[in-house]
């Protein structure tokens, strides 16, 4: 006899699904961020459960710093290609060449700042007004208190004291001309709980996220890759060293962690008994102020 | 392993933070980098002691003032089950984020500080979860190690709560004496409360039983979305999809669509990973009829025996949550399960006191975090259950329809005469 139980997976699953329909039923031209990580991996099976045997009412867009792991970027085509769904990329570069952004330089520059203006450029461009995310509010304080459907104004700021109160599964999906909605559909998942669903659903990832051999160096107590986007300074040497990756973005600012993972059942297993947050391992930009995250969620970062 | 969903609201200094900062450490949700980052902020401040609150609070402005005004969602799991707390802070200021916090929860979590008793807080929040129809709550005597962890203390307590829970509509209530500071009965049963004969917070929070407060009895299935592939290989597919209201829907099944009264059978109820035989609250799936009905989203499929109410003259209990006063005559655009139309608020009939759940029957508006009861009348019909009786086809929402925000959270009563 059945006892009408779903598992944690099958409810956080349900209510993504749930968000996403409620958007593409009410809102006219969303757009799903990609990023290659495993997050937006979760997002595109998440969708496909959502709206399949159709396509998915929306495109999926990158926005590529240009100093994106090559395997990102493999696996980010591979897969378009595998949903035959539509790909946009949003370019950094571009951005710079425009005159739009200016790049930082120094030991510590990376792009990541960069992308909030070709983000919301790109929003602009397209009209799109609800764009997907796949941050989660475990991920770190600022979180805590984001909405699902996070309301941006039309300079894409988020205020933290006009944002819409949600209650039961009732979504409030209005916005005005020239505003959008950041959708949150994994807000209540936790790094755990996308792991696990990675193996139920044995959900291919880039390979980056399994240990690997690759040639690194370390930097104000992190692991970097060895890449071109990120000369060695002096004193610096690089090695060889088992890593994965905990987070995938920009080359230059996501470290790696020493491990031996190389499955999807280790990972769950690392993850389970690891003490430090993924963002606090892996993501140097979060680091240097305690409300680093809060500000540029303000300026309308994802 | 499934999922359980709570709230804690709590008075200042009650122990509300120390306890959930306590839930979370034991169950080792606490990472060294938020540990370490929370105790160089406590030394910053100068406190005395790491101050785990902080690791509840979120954003600049609330850490300035030093409180939370907010709901933060918190996450934490154990083999058994994964949880997920709604923490909102406890006064009255801040009803709106009680409200909010309890709309989705199973069960609710009230501090008592032992040494205080029941205060007007305590009370408040036992009635916004009542009101909301948490059904399960759970009442902690905190503070035991202040009063010598007394058998005869805690009873007193028990015993003036459960005259007092007489008023509440909350078919479970349990009281666990517990010390958030130093631990007792929040994950470890106490050596200094021999006499207590139940089992430890977190084991209570784990082994309350969930699966049967959902309604697996009425159908209600929103229509949410038409699948509508515009392809050659799935031609002819047509499949409805949405989030299970409540009961249970398995193929075959003899359906009607509201508004049109149309009947068809459920040919298959599909998933990605194909069709399943049976489905009910609160799984997403698509639904596909033997019959080519015309229906789209905001229409309610159910069995053709067990209809729920359809109405434009709505009664319910609200929660006001912005500055501008509502009174009678206020139009708005209301959004309930999938359906949106605009209602006017025909009617403000009294404010609830929310302290004592007395109506203020002079009292025609209602400001923000005030609750109380009208009637509302709506461009289109409602397809909806009492929110007792179904929590998902009972609720809405109204929007202001010029700042778009969302000006209140609604609670249907009955059938309205
Ligand atoms: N002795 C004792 N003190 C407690 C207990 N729980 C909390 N406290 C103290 O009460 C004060 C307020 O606690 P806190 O958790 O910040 O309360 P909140 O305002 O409800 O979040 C702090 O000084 C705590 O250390 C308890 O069980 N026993």
């Amino acid at each position: 006899m059945s006892t009408y139980e779903l598992s944690h997976l099958r409810a956080l699953e349900a209510e993504a699904i749930h968000i996403m329909r409620e958007v593409a039923a009410e809102r006219e031209r969303p757009v799903l961020l990609f990023s290659g990580g495993k997050d937006s991996i979760v997002m595109l099976r998440l969708a496909e459960k959502a709206f399949r045997p159709a396509r998915f009412p929306f495109p999926i867009m990158h926005v590529s710093t240009g100093h994106d792991f090559p395997e990102t970027m493999e696996f980010r085509d591979k897969t378009v290609e595998r949903l035959s769904e539509r790909l946009i990329v949003a370019s950094v570069q571009e951005s710079i060449d425009k005159g739009r952004v200016v790049e930082d330089s120094g030991p510590r520059a990376n792009r990541n700042r960069l992308q909030t203006t070709t983000l919301l450029d790109a929003i602009a461009e397209h009209r799109f007004d609800a764009a997907f995310g796949g941050a989660r509010r475990d991920e770190e304080r600022a979180r805590a208190k984001e909405r699902v459907f996070s309301h941006r104004d039309e300079f894409g700021q988020w205020d933290p004291k006009n944002q819409r109160p949600e209650l039961w599964s009732l979504y409030n999906g209005r916005i005005k001309p020239g505003e959008h909605l950041r959708i949150f559909p994994l807000s209540n998942w936790t790094e755990l709980d996308v792991w696990q669903y990675i193996d139920a659903e044995n959900i291919e990832l880039p390979s980056l996220y399994f240990a690997h051999e690759r040639e690194v160096f370390r930097r104000d107590g992190m692991l970097y890759a060895v890449s071109e986007h990120k000369p060695l300074q002096e004193g610096e040497e690089p090695f060889m060293c088992k890593v994965r990756f905990r987070t995938i973005g920009d080359m230059a600012v996501t470290g790696a962690v020493e491990s031996s993972a190389a499955t999807v059942e280790d990972i769950i297993a690392e993850v389970a008994a690891a003490r430090v947050t993924e963002r606090g391992a892996t993501r140097a930009d979060d680091r240097f102020s305690d409300a680093a995250m809060e500000d540029r969620k303000k300026e309308g970062y994802f | 392993m499934d999922l359980l969903r709570f709230s804690t609201a709590g008075s200042v200094d009650d122990g509300k933070s120390t306890l959930i900062g306590r839930l979370l450490y034991d169950t080792k949700t606490i990472f060294e980098d938020q540990l370490e980052h929370v105790e160089e902020t406590s030394r910053r401040r100068g406190d005395e002691r790491t101050n785990l609150a902080l690791l509840t609070d979120g954003l600049r402005a609330e850490r300035e003032q030093g409180i939370t005004i907010d709901v933060a969602y918190r996450y934490f799991a154990t083999p058994r089950r994964k949880f997920i707390i709604a923490d909102t802070p406890g006064h009255i200021q801040y009803t709106r984020n009680m409200v909010t916090g309890a709309s989705t929860a199973n069960l609710a979590i009230v501090l008592v500080d032992a040494r205080k008793g029941l205060l007007e807080q305590s009370r408040r929040h036992s009635f916004i979860a009542s009101l909301l129809r948490i059904p399960h709550l759970v009442v902690c005597i905190n503070k035991m190690d202040l009063v010598d962890f007394s058998e005869e203390r805690f009873e007193e307590l028990r015993a003036e709560f459960a005259a007092f829970a007489m008023k509440l509509e909350i078919p479970d209530i349990s009281f666990i004496p517990v010390s958030a500071l130093l631990g007792d009965n929040v994950v470890e049963h106490s050596e200094n409360m021999p006499w207590y004969e139940g089992t430890p917070l977190l084991y209570h929070l784990e082994n309350v039983h969930i699966a049967s407060d959902r309604n697996l009895i009425d159908v209600r299935f929103p229509v949410q979305w038409v699948v509508r592939p515009q392809s050659d290989e799935h031609h002819d597919y047509r499949g409805y999809a949405g989030m299970v209201a409540g009961g249970v829907l398995k193929p075959g099944d003899e359906i009607v669509a509201l508004p049109s009264g149309l009947t068809s059978k459920i040919a298959s109820i599909d998933t990605l990973d194909g069709p399943v035989d049976e489905a009910f609250p609160p799984m997403s799936v698509t639904l596909r009829l033997d019959d080519d009905l015309d229906i789209s989203r905001g229409d309610m499929i159910c069995r053709v025996h067990n209809k729920p109410t359809t109405g434009q003259d709505l009664e319910a209990m609200i929660c006001w949550m912005t500055d501008r006063p509502l009174t009678a005559r206020g139009m708005f655009a209301l959004k309930h399960t999938t359906n949106s139309v605009r209602a006017m608020v025909t009617d403000v009939q009294y404010r609830l006191d929310i302290n004592t759940l007395h109506r203020d029957d002079g009292v025609h508006e209602l400001g923000l975090n005030d609750m109380g009861r009208v009637t509302l009348r709506s461009t289109g019909p409602l397809f909806y259950d009492a929110y007792g009786r179904n929590r998902q086809t009972g609720s809405f929402i109204l929007i202001d329809e010029s700042t778009n925000r969302t000006v209140a959270g609604g609670m249907l009563l009955g059938i309205s005469g």
